[in-house]
């Protein structure tokens, strides 16, 4: 059976172009690049290559970006590093947070910093005015995501490192579901430190990046070695290093596709909106990332509807209870307000650029099946 | 994914006996959205009061779903008193097993099943009841399911009562009641276990008998306007007299075997036989 794979939030496939760029790394130029010989020193120009890549697509330079082993180690990294290193008292962030952010956060807590989380609205969108109050109580650390993972909402993220920075912080985003999706430029938008993930934009797994600008004092996570200019100790991951760089400057190239991908993403809300009675869109459609659709079907349970997708080769994800792995609806979805009704019955598609319209045709052919019969089930229908 | 055995995934993909029977004996509906599943049981007898049809609706993820319907499965055929035997665990079992954190979707069905069970010897109350003090406020769970799955499952920490209840899934505030909960049923065993069992003597399981009808059997009596004495024990033999509206009722045989003589089984002992009294 074909696979229909809408899940590219999670994970997306590894670009041809990009396992090609990094075979040779594992077979002929496998040299630590730092060594005194030219077999293993010729490595550190392609990792140089790579850098100059990575920082292209976000509009950086080269020299501000390390390469980590994924985006968790970037947020961690740029988190903990960046409060204990300026001795911030203050943490603020959103409540819908990627769990990578979330828990360093809650850990500086509980060593003693006042933490804030401000709210958002039922769209999703950041509570402006609760930002601004508590940027009022002096200096913070600030970390908000560019793009949210599970409903693709956007948040100002421009207007918000001005607040910050203004009010004498410094100011963090996880733009791991923004990088390859929309246009990411640090100049226009003067972030100090920035995290993306290699698995996310066609690169393998186990590769992330952390942007920091210069003059940004961060403490390293990793201690140990010299490498990546001692900011981030341990022989460099060489073959995923080549491998994110290839994904960035892919993604560079494809972000033109974003058009096309945003009418799919539109074509598949309408179709099963129009096609599923008693369904809505979670989120602020206006400032979204153009892949992301996040859609409740009422009186039916989000697990239910992915094994029955899951049979007939989609795979989505689902904000439900039973697939957060705990008992209770994604924090995401339960900080927008989303009522319960709806909340367990969330499913989150998000397409790629290899996504094609035959695959969204197929799901909006397919869904009114599923949702029928688990309705049919349903005590509440 | 969930590693889920085949039968789960043939109950869910095909349940069982789905839908709602119409002036159905009984009914029990247990879980609610906010829970994030929910189970509604109907079941007819026939007139040798087995199950002689059982229907189910359930909202929940595939292991609620093949729960539900493995219940029905069960359940079909039996009589009120080998119903009310089912546990959490034989459906758990039927099914090939359950993942540890799904182990709920089963306590959910037998849930449904004691409600179900309980309207159909009562006539009320098709929704279950919270019975008690309410310890996890999240998903409305009382002492009593607390210490009925602990019990049933011999649970030993709170991750597990978490997993086949809920409670102390949501905020957590109530973890370390639940944790109390648990040591003392623990403790309780512990003493217990080295006593072999003793036989009760004739007093004490005449003062046995009186508690439970006072707790149990009186007051679901007392909601149809009806009353219970307790004539003699002789052994086992329980003589009863039924008073106001039981006395001229026409289903009180079955009130005497289904709600006195069942609570009498589950609280004194199994041996038990009740009967009515000439006086």
């Amino acid at each position: 059976m074909k696979t229909v794979y809408l899940d590219n939030n999670a994970t997306t496939q590894v670009a041809p172009e990009v396992l090609d760029a990094m075979l040779p790394f594992f077979t002929e130029l496998w040299g630590n690049p730092s060594s005194m010989h030219r077999f293993g020193g010729q490595v550190a120009k392609h990792i140089a290559g790579a850098r100059e890549k990575v920082a292209a697509l976000i509009g950086a330079d080269p020299s501000e970006i390390v390469f980590t082993s994924c985006g968790t180690e970037s947020d961690n990294t740029a988190i903990r590093g960046s409060v204990e290193i300026n001795g911030f008292k203050r943490i603020i962030t959103s409540r819908v947070e990627h769990p990578a952010v979330l828990a360093p956060c809650r850990y500086l807590k509980d060593l003693g910093s006042d933490f804030v989380e401000i709210d958002v609205d039922s769209s999703g969108r950041i509570n402006m005015d609760s930002l601004q109050k508590a940027l009022s109580d002096g200096p913070a650390f600030v970390t908000m995501m560019w793009a949210n993972n599970e409903t693709g909402v956007m948040f100002p993220i421009k207007e918000i490192t001005e607040m910050a920075k203004s009010a004498g912080g410094v100011m963090h985003t996880d733009a791991v579901q923004a990088v390859g999706k929309i246009p990411v430029d640090v100049m226009e938008t003067p972030v100090d430190t920035l995290t993306l993930s290699g698995h996310k934009i066609h690169a393998p797994k186990g590769i992330g990046a952390l942007y920091i600008r210069k003059g940004t004092k961060v403490r390293p996570f990793m201690l140990g070695g010299h490498q990546e200019n001692s900011r981030r100790a341990g022989t460099e991951n060489v073959p995923y290093i080549i491998g994110l760089g290839k994904a960035c400057e892919l993604a560079a190239e494809h972000l033109k596709d974003m058009k096309r991908v945003a009418r799919l993403r539109d074509k598949l809300e309408k179709g099963l909106l129009s096609s599923c009675p008693s369904t809505s869109v979670n989120g602020d459609q206006v400032n979204r990332v153009p892949n992301t659709t996040n859609i409740s079907f009422q009186f039916i349970e989000g697990e239910a509807i992915l094994y029955h997708l899951s049979d007939l080769g989609i795979a989505a994800s689902s904000g439900s209870a039973c697939t957060s792995g705990s008992l209770e609806p994604s924090h995401v979805i339960r900080a927008m307000g989303v009522p319960f009704t709806s909340a367990h019955g969330s499913i989150r598609f998000s397409l790629s650029r290899y996504t094609t319209e035959e695959e969204i045709d197929y799901v909006i052919n397919k869904m009114p099946g599923i949702v029928r019969k688990l309705r049919d089930l349903s005590p509440f229908t | 994914m969930w590693d889920y055995t085949d039968k789960v995934l043939d109950h869910f993909r095909n349940p069982r006996n789905v839908g709602t029977i119409k002036d159905a004996d009984g009914t029990g509906e247990v879980g609610s959205m906010a829970c994030g599943d929910a189970l509604k049981l109907t079941f007819k007898l026939d007139k040798n009061r087995r199950i002689a049809d059982v229907k189910f609706q359930t909202f929940g993820c595939a292991s609620a779903i093949a729960s539900s319907s493995a219940l029905t499965e069960i359940i079909k055929g039996m009589t009120i008193d080998e119903a009310v035997g089912v546990t959490n665990q034989d459906i758990a079992d039927y099914l090939g097993g359950l993942p540890e954190q799904k182990m709920h979707c089963s306590v959910m069905g037998r849930e449904a099943l004691e409600t179900a069970i309980e309207n159909y010897r009562t006539g009320k109350d098709t929704k279950k009841i919270l019975d008690g003090k309410v310890v996890c406020t999240c998903f409305g769970v009382t002492e009593e399911e607390i210490k009925r799955v602990v019990n049933d499952n011999n649970l030993k920490s709170v991750e597990e009562v978490t997993n086949y209840c809920k409670a102390g899934g949501g905020c957590g505030h109530c973890k370390p009641d639940i944790e109390r909960i648990i040591t003392e049923i623990q403790n309780a065993k512990t003493d217990e276990e080295p006593a072999s069992p003793r036989k009760m003597t004739i007093l004490e399981k005449i003062r046995l008998i009186e508690e439970t009808i006072k707790r149990e059997i009186r007051p679901v009596l007392k909601k149809d306007g009806g009353d219970i004495e307790l004539i003699d024990v002789q052994g086992n033999r329980v003589l009863i007299s039924f008073r106001g509206m039981c006395a001229k009722c026409n289903v009180a045989p079955f009130t005497m075997k289904d709600v006195v003589e069942a609570k009498l089984h589950e609280f004194v002992s199994k041996d038990i036989v009740v009967e009515e009294s000439e006086k």
